[in-house]
């Protein structure tokens, strides 16, 4: 709001009405053409979709139809009835729903309009809540979740009576989540209660503006749109890779070769934003820059995992100007005001071209100056990855990930909400999720078998009829069973599923866990920390700690400054590497031409490759294979990322197994597939005993995949998540439950139970859905197999080739994925053996 | 012997020679007595009655499962450890079509219901006999153990489970607690959850020195000492 840029020319003829062309006028500020279509598009009844890129002034816009609207609203005379709520704004973070409060705050007052604002969130206090529900402001700021915590009160309709607006910023980024699919349907909701209600979406430049003009509006007729308005781009920025003298290592994510440089970076800046792709990594790269730090510059850590309060400390630092540089992880990617940020280094390839584009978008946070940022690759091939990305984001290509279809376990949530509003009429509700537009395809019977699994948990075997949580009543209405379900629901509403974590905290070394200990650090996930025995080390908080145990929900540490922290490989917070940008590394890989671009050493990295084996066609797969020490290996590079990779190398490894080729494990990474057996690959592959097409043959889909995941653990996963959203097994809430643990094992044996009596149950089928966009990426993996089809390019070696180098080093630093418990347990007890502790055991 | 693939693991407990079945069954093969415990049968039912719809197919898995151990084993005496259905009204609860299951697997062996905290009274309509305790030689079966109790005691109750860290992995089963004098058997139902055996709730029943975990794999038992477990 405050960063419009100076006027050209006077304000006069702008075409808002007073007093907004004063207020503009006063500051020496003219509105852009952006909010004054917006305005008129809206005015005239369409609802719109407003694309432009950081700091265009997009949320002025998006508020100034609804400003408008309320100036010019008679006044409220003594005696009339309170007012209802006239415009919703919903955001994806609480934080930004604030900054939204403050930042409209000041036109609001200067101009003084008759505009009452507040924030709804979860941490608005009960009694807030309360008043609000009777005394509503006029525009109120809340997140998807309060929105359907809202419309599942009986009161819905009279609260959202005057409802003329809803604003949804950072669309792109809610709508590719299930809690996309909980707004989707809240909103068609909000649009049956309310015929006329506006939308108005503020977006960043997406892939497919039109899937978001859908989603925006209701699909009767499908495939209606709203309105768009784009904003061009800004000064295009200016982006550079790091150029070092210093070797570029051939693996590995540290980046620990560039640290001096970017140390260099950080002083001749005034303030830098450090983005890095996971939280071990930003772990790592704070340590490091500390250990260089000989100015003592105030340097910062900022990750999901940290205590709040320590976040709150550095992000109010940041808005004092009083950091020279923060390390961060995605937690900052949205678009919250952060200072004057003049230099991005984004460390570790940033994965895809549009998340590169929105976190450079942090520095000059304002439109008509150029962006400054640094990428810095950790790897050979990442820095393939960043020439590409550099020249996407020079290019305006966008890769956000395509909307997928709404999930079954969050419609499950919206139908128990639904009756708790009111009781519904299935052909009436089916009609309003079908107008929400990821939901457009769903089939009546799908949606049958939803309301099923909601009154009695949706089973072939009818023996809960009489426990029903909803029932259907005489006129055909379904209503639930008992207040109590009402209560039920809203405890367990949304769909952020989190990782079962624990706190971290302080203790004096030595103590173990007895005692109560010091400050909490922040969490971790219990998953993490179930590797780790009492004495190891690692990296948390910017500090090397020593795990002393752990007591229910909290693991007890210490310090242990001075010794080596063990880093343990965190999968979490990993992005893919994009469709497009891998497609782009592809492209360069197969042109010589453009490796003029490279490093020298990268070049001439690929030039030996050249030389020794094959650089792959652009559509083609190259499969190397080749003997070392006593294995041979085989190496793929479809470049498609490490989820898709690693159901490949699952895959791919049962079916060596069946063709006898005795493979012995595999290693994933975004770009190449390493797989070793006992027995010559290369060889079978040239006698024909083992056919390259029919191992890469897309019918790997079919039954290997079903035989794989019935037992893995991904799945149990993804289920434990479609239980908890759609409402089978509830949410823990504090002091219910010691640890996550009983939650998980639960959902475990549930999951083995159900998928034993009852394969098809709607809950396993959104469990499979979930998975073949999610952890698996089955989605991308078919869509490589049939591109590769024909075109696989098979080199036999008899040495390691110059492109395999960096997968095989990432051999023995990750454990063999897989389901290997058994074989651990076996090991376990032979050593037990080993040592002689067997007592009444050995016979 | 770490070669040898059996599926029951020998172990004395007491100077009584026992089978630890990999299902989760304990049996004595000199008296023909095999022991279950905390079958939790009806938890799925149990739980629907507060509206949470577990699937209802628990009692059929667990049933299963016990009928497996039981052809396997052809006990003449079965000892079901307390807990055997997850709240009082499960027996009554029960479909006909399980319970025709059970009493054909209950037809011609000597059944006894220890009583647990779930099921204090005898089980609705079942036959079997009932009781709180069961001495047989210099075995003693009780549901919940005892702290300073005699050796011999078999006991259930706690969910006994066990957790190994290997390269960077964690595996974490239920298993069959014992030091040689006593032993806590894992729960046998197809529902229940696991407690870890170095949890505070074990204090006093072992010393972790003397305590080895059996724990159940997928076609054998793998007996791992106290002293290389994990904590939960």
């Amino acid at each position: 709001m405050n960063r419009q840029s100076p006027p050209a020319e006077p304000a006069a003829g702008t075409g808002l009405p007073e007093p907004f062309a004063g207020w503009f006028a006063a500051r020496g500020w003219r509105p852009r053409p952006h909010q004054i279509e917006l305005l008129a598009r809206v005015s005239a009844g369409a609802s719109a979709l407003l694309i432009a890129p950081t700091g265009a002034g997009k949320t002025l816009a998006g508020f100034l139809p609804s400003l408008v609207d309320l100036a010019t609203r008679p006044k409220r005379r003594p005696g009339m009835p309170a007012r209802g709520v006239h415009t919703l704004y919903i955001s994806p973070l609480k934080a930004l729903a604030v900054d939204i409060e403050r930042n409209l705050a000041r036109p609001v007052a200067d101009m003084a309009l008759p505009v009452a604002i507040e924030t709804r969130t979860g941490d608005t206090p009960t009694h807030k809540r309360q008043r609000q529900k009777h005394a509503p402001p006029d525009i109120l700021l809340t997140t998807p979740e309060q929105l359907a915590l809202l419309i599942a009160a009986p009161d819905a309709g009279r609260f959202f009576a005057d409802l003329k607006f809803v604003v949804l910023d950072e669309l792109h980024s809610l709508v590719t989540s299930k809690r996309g699919h909980l707004l989707a349907l809240g909103l068609a909701r909000l649009r049956r209660l309310r015929p006329e209600l506006r939308a108005l979406g503020l977006s960043a430049t997406v892939a497919e503006p039109d899937a978001l003009r859908r989603w925006l509006v209701g699909q009767n007729p499908p495939g209606a749109m709203a309105d768009i308005v784009t904003v061009a781009g800004g000064a295009r920025p200016h982006i550079t890779i790091l150029e070092t003298e210093d070797r570029v290592p051939w693996s590995g994510h540290s980046a620990r070769y560039a640290v001096p440089a970017v140390y260099e970076a950080i002083r001749a800046h005034r303030t830098t934003l450090l983005f890095v792709n996971t939280r071990s990594q930003a772990e790592l790269l704070f340590g490091a820059l500390w250990r260089v730090n000989d100015d003592n510059l105030p340097i910062a850590l900022h990750h999901g995992s940290l205590d709040v309060a320590q976040r709150r400390r550095v992000e109010k630092a940041m808005e004092t100007n009083s950091l020279r540089a923060v390390v961060a992880t995605s937690t900052l990617d949205l678009g919250i005001d952060w200072g004057d940020v003049d230099l991005v280094v984004h460390v570790g390839a940033p994965k895809g071209a549009s998340r590169l584009a929105q976190r450079i978008g942090r520095s000059n946070h304002r439109m008509d100056e150029p962006s400054r940022a640094i990428l810095v690759p950790a790897n050979r091939f990442e820095v393939m990855e960043c020439r590409a990305a550099l020249e996407a984001n020079y290019l305006g290509a966008q890769d956000t990930p395509p909307l997928v279809d709404g999930a079954l376990d969050v419609l499950a949530q919206h139908v128990l909400g639904s009756a708790c509003a009111a009781p519904f009429a299935a052909d009436a509700l089916y009609e309003e999720v079908r107008s929400a537009a990821p939901y457009a395809g769903l089939e009546r019977a799908t949606f049958d078998r939803v309301v099923d699994f909601v009154a009695t948990g949706g089973y072939a075997l009818k023996t809960y009829e009489r426990y029903a949580r909803i029932r259907r009543a005489r006129d055909g209405r379904w209503r639930i069973a008992h207040p109590r379900v009402a209560q039920q629901y809203r405890l367990n509403v949304g769909t952020i599923v989190e990782a079962p974590m624990l706190n971290v905290r302080y203790v004096r070394a030595g103590r173990g866990v007895a005692g109560r200990g010091g400050p909490v650090l922040g969490k971790v996930e219990e998953s993490f920390l179930e590797a780790l025995a009492p004495g190891d080390t690692f990296l948390f908080a910017g500090k090397v700690l020593r795990l002393e145990g752990i007591r229910e929900n909290e693991a007890f540490v210490s310090n242990a400054a001075g010794s080596d922290a063990l880093v343990p490989a965190y999968a979490g917070g990993k992005f893919p590497l994009s469709t497009y940008l891998a497609d782009q590394v592809r492209g360069m890989l197969a042109d010589p031409a453009r490796w003029t671009a490279l490093p020298d050493q990268v070049a001439e990295w690929l030039a030996i490759q050249a030389q020794k084996s094959v650089v792959p066609a652009r559509g083609d797969l190259l499969v190397e294979t080749f003997p070392r020490g006593d294995r041979h290996y085989m190496v793929a590079y479809p470049f498609e990322g490490r989820l898709a990779h690693q159901t490949l190398g699952m895959l791919l490894t049962r079916r060596l197994e069946r063709a006898g080729a005795r493979p012995l494990g595999f290693v994933a990474s975004d770009y190449a597939i390493a797989v070793w057996g006992l027995r010559d690959i290369g060889r079978m592959a040239r006698t024909g005993a083992l056919g390259l097409d029919r191992l890469f043959d897309e019918d790997m889909l079919g039954d290997d995949l079903e035989a794989w995941l019935a037992d893995s653990w991904l799945l149990k996963r993804t289920f434990r998540a479609c239980a908890l959203i759609s409402g089978l097994i509830e949410k823990r809430h504090p002091g219910q439950e010691k640890t996550g643990r009983q939650v998980t094992v639960s959902a475990d044996l549930i999951y083995d139970v159900l998928r034993t009596h009852e394969p098809d149950h709607i809950l396993l089928q959104a469990t499979r859905a979930d998975a073949a966009t999610g952890l698996l990426d089955v989605r991308r993996l078919g869509e490589m197999l049939s591109r590769i089809r024909g075109r696989i390019v098979h080199k036999h070696l008899d040495r390691i080739s110059p492109l395999a180098v960096p997968i095989m080093l990432e051999i023995g630093r990750e454990p063999v994925p897989g389901d290997a418990g058994e074989a651990l347990l076996g090991e376990a007890a032979d050593s037990l053996i080993e040592e002689a502790m067997g007592r009444e055991g050995a016979q | 012997m770490s070669a040898e693939r059996i599926a029951a693991r020998r172990i004395t407990i007491a100077g009584e020679r026992a089978l630890c079945d990999h299902r989760g069954a304990l049996v004595f093969p000199e008296i023909g007595l095999l022991a279950v415990s905390d079958l939790h049968l009806e938890k799925g039912s149990s739980f629907a009655r507060r509206r949470s719809f577990l699937p209802p197919y628990d009692t059929a898995a667990t049933l299963d499962r016990l009928a497996a151990v039981i052809a396997a084993h052809d006990p003449a005496i079965v000892v079901s450890l307390g807990d055997s259905f997850h709240d009082g009204g499960g027996a009554a609860r029960m479909p006909a079509v399980y319970r025709e299951r059970l009493l054909a697997l209950m037809a011609g062996r000597d059944w006894y219901w220890i009583a647990g905290n779930h099921d204090p009274e005898a089980p609705a309509d079942l036959p079997g006999r009932t009781a709180a305790e069961l001495a047989i030689g210099s075995l003693l079966f009780r549901h919940e153990p005892q702290r300073g109790a005699a050796a011999g005691e078999i006991a259930g109750h706690l969910h006994p489970g066990a957790r190994i860290v290997r390269r960077g992995r964690s595996v974490r089963r239920a298993c069959f607690a014992c030091d040689g004098q006593r032993l806590i058997m894992p729960a046998f139902g197809a529902l229940t959850g696991t407690l870890n055996v170095l949890d505070r709730a074990y204090a006093g029943l072992f010393s972790r020195d003397s305590l080895t975990a059996y724990m159940l794999g997928a076609d054998r038992v793998y007996p791992i000492a106290g002293s290389l477990l994990a904590p939960a």
